[in-house]
């Protein structure tokens, strides 16, 4: 097989092929090196790494020709650079990071390695996971693979997890793992045209997931289709004895809850979520989407989630809160940057000075005030009671309905630049998955068609808590229905 | 809640981030500016309303009080700036 032949393949197909021994593990490791190398100009990777991928896809060959395959096997895989991989530099796409080699693996990591998984290096992010665009990485902006039809501006790839997203739409990964804290694998799923979840609180374990904001940070799968995400759940999830928050639930088979039916199933569609200013190509898709389903066999039920416009300013008092606390560790003396000072003190203030970048700056200011001595029961207190209101009107909902429809973000992707400075404009891109993280319920993005400017678009599936399996087999019918075959204007191998 | 600069300043002293006086006033326009927006909160009535710190089960779990980890040193300091026999070192602290 041709290399553009076998990076179009999506994971399913190169399972089957690999177990089919149409081509081997290492000749997909080394298409794949190849691809990363020339995605460079998206600037998806911060640290590539192919002759670790080349070792692990020997390893998967050895098992495959004995007939021992395991789930992921030759599968080649990005990991955000928040996850700590042992012995290769994780930056958190943070200054103040700087040569750090953690001397351990992220226990999600860990399971895909152990599952077979080839590992192709670690992927571009926002500075610590902060941000709507992938434009706060101390590495340089990522660039989104798509562009508008006669339109030369590069795009943002949307973030947290831009580098992951962008790198699985040119074909430069065949799945990856990104974190989730306010919409950071599902905003940039949705702006790239790829598929990605967002798993229920405590179902992937954050073991070794550089820490933003401890209540909302979620590791997920990002990939082409539903069932690739689906494979990718099966070997990440699972209890992680390291991880307090982690679940001690069984672990399904993902896979195989894709059973197509969906007759009978109540699809919740929330009146909040028709916000001013939305375009109208994003509220017709939405439109779409519910008629995809009713023709399926699942009925529309209108609910409300009253709450759904306090949710964003409740998760930035509580996520900046949450990171003031996290971000404290970086302190010049175990790890990463140091910047010597005239005493401790001072060594401590220039270090992080040096170290963060604006936007991390500005969260970790507003998350210390919020914490501080007499504004604690005003900001901080009064955004977790708002929490538990939005995490009602979820329970509410779900005892009417089985899952809800809704489109994943408010826009497509936006040139970069083409955001005013205005922080709270960039903090809108989240306004349709910020809730999820809030309440800690599992939700999916799957990409559902193009803008009038010929740009992907996602609709969101969000379910009930520990129910991935309703939320997958309903996406994978939107999926079908959608059959969203476009491929953007740069993929890895054939250049734009 | 309109932050003044000495407010800001006394923050980032907080936070343990120096912040040069002359950024002092487009920081305390840029927080004031995030904070009254995340003030449409005081619309909402949340009397008897109990907080909620996290989605995952209230009670934290328990384990064995046994060493399970650990005899790592120089793993631990590999990644250190500055270590001077098997310590981290940080500057001379007299108070």
């Amino acid at each position: 097989m041709s290399d553009l032949a076998l990076l179009a393949l999506n994971l399913t197909e190169a399972r089957d092929g690999l177990a089919r021994k149409m081509f081997s593990a290492r000749e997909l490791a080394a298409a794949y090196n190849d691809a990363v190398s020339k995605a460079k100009p998206l600037n998806a990777y911060i640290t590539p790494t192919p002759e670790r991928a080349l070792a692990m896809a020997d390893a998967a060959d050895e098992r495959l020709a004995r007939g021992e395959a395991l789930p992921l096997d030759g599968i080649p895989i990005a990991v955000k650079d928040l996850f700590c991989t042992k012995d290769i530099l994780t930056t958190a796409g943070s200054h103040v990071l700087d040569g750090f080699h953690p001397p351990y693996e992220s226990t999600v990591s860990d399971k895909l390695w152990q599952a077979g998984g080839v590992m192709l290096g670690k992927t571009n992010l926002d500075e610590f996971a902060m941000g709507s665009s992938n434009t706060t990485s101390w590495y340089g902006p990522v660039e989104n693979p798509w562009r508008r039809p006669g339109d030369n501006r590069p795009l943002v790839p949307g973030g947290s997890s831009g580098g992951s997203a962008a790198a699985v739409a040119a074909h430069a990964a065949l799945a990856a793992i990104g974190t989730d804290t306010g919409g950071s694998i599902r905003q940039p799923a949705s702006f790239c045209g790829i598929v990605g979840l967002k798993p229920t609180y405590g179902r992937c374990s954050r073991c070794g997931v550089v820490a933003f904001a401890s209540s909302l940070d979620h590791p997920g799968p990002m990939a082409r289709t539903v069932r690739d995400v689906a494979i990718m759940l099966s070997a990440m999830a699972g209890h992680d004895p390291r991880d307090s928050t982690s679940a001690p639930v069984p672990v399904a088979d993902f896979e195989k809850a894709l059973t197509g039916d969906i007759r009978g199933l109540r699809v919740g569609i929330p009146q909040e979520y028709r916000v001013d200013g939305m375009p109208r190509d994003i509220e017709a898709l939405w439109q779409q989407g519910v008629e995809w389903l009713r023709t399926a066999g699942a009925e529309p039920v209108e609910i409300s989630l009253s709450m759904t416009k306090y949710a964003l300013p409740t998760y930035y008092i509580i996520a900046l809160a949450e990171a003031s606390s996290n971000l404290a560790r970086y302190d010049g003396v175990r790890f990463g940057l140091r910047v010597e000072g005239d005493g401790l003190e001072e060594m401590y203030e220039l270090t992080r000075a040096a170290g963060f970048g604006a936007e991390v700056r500005r969260r970790v200011l507003i998350g210390t005030y919020v914490l501080s001595a007499g504004y604690y029961d005003a900001y901080y207190l009064k955004a977790q009671r708002v929490r538990t209101l939005i995490a009602r009107d979820f329970a509410a909902a779900f005892e009417r309905v089985d899952c809800i429809l809704t489109p994943t973000a408010p826009s497509t992707a936006f040139a970069i630049g083409e955001k005013s400075g205005d922080p709270i404009e960039m903090y809108l891109n989240d306004v349709f998955t910020v809730p999820a993280n809030l309440a800690g319920v599992p939700a999916i993005s799957v990409p559902a068609g193009l803008s009038g400017d010929g740009l992907p678009l996602g609709l969101q599936i969000t379910g009930r808590a520990f129910d991935e399996e309703t939320v997958l087999r309903v996406a994978q019918v939107l999926e079908n229905a959608a059959s969203f075959r476009h491929l953007p204007s740069f993929l890895a191998g054939a250049g734009r | 809640m309109a932050l003044d600069k000495e407010t800001v300043a006394h923050i980032a002293t907080l936070a343990r981030i120096r912040v040069a006086e002359a950024e002092l006033e487009l920081l305390a326009n840029e927080l004031s500016h995030i904070l009254s927006w995340v003030e449409q909160l005081n619309e909402v009535d949340t009397t008897g309303v109990a907080p909620m710190a996290s989605a995952a089960a209230a009670s934290l779990p328990m384990r064995d009080d046994a060493v399970n980890d650990g005899g790592c040193r120089e793993a631990i300091l590999g990644n250190a700036p500055r270590v001077a026999r098997g310590f981290f070192t940080v500057p001379k602290v007299v108070e």
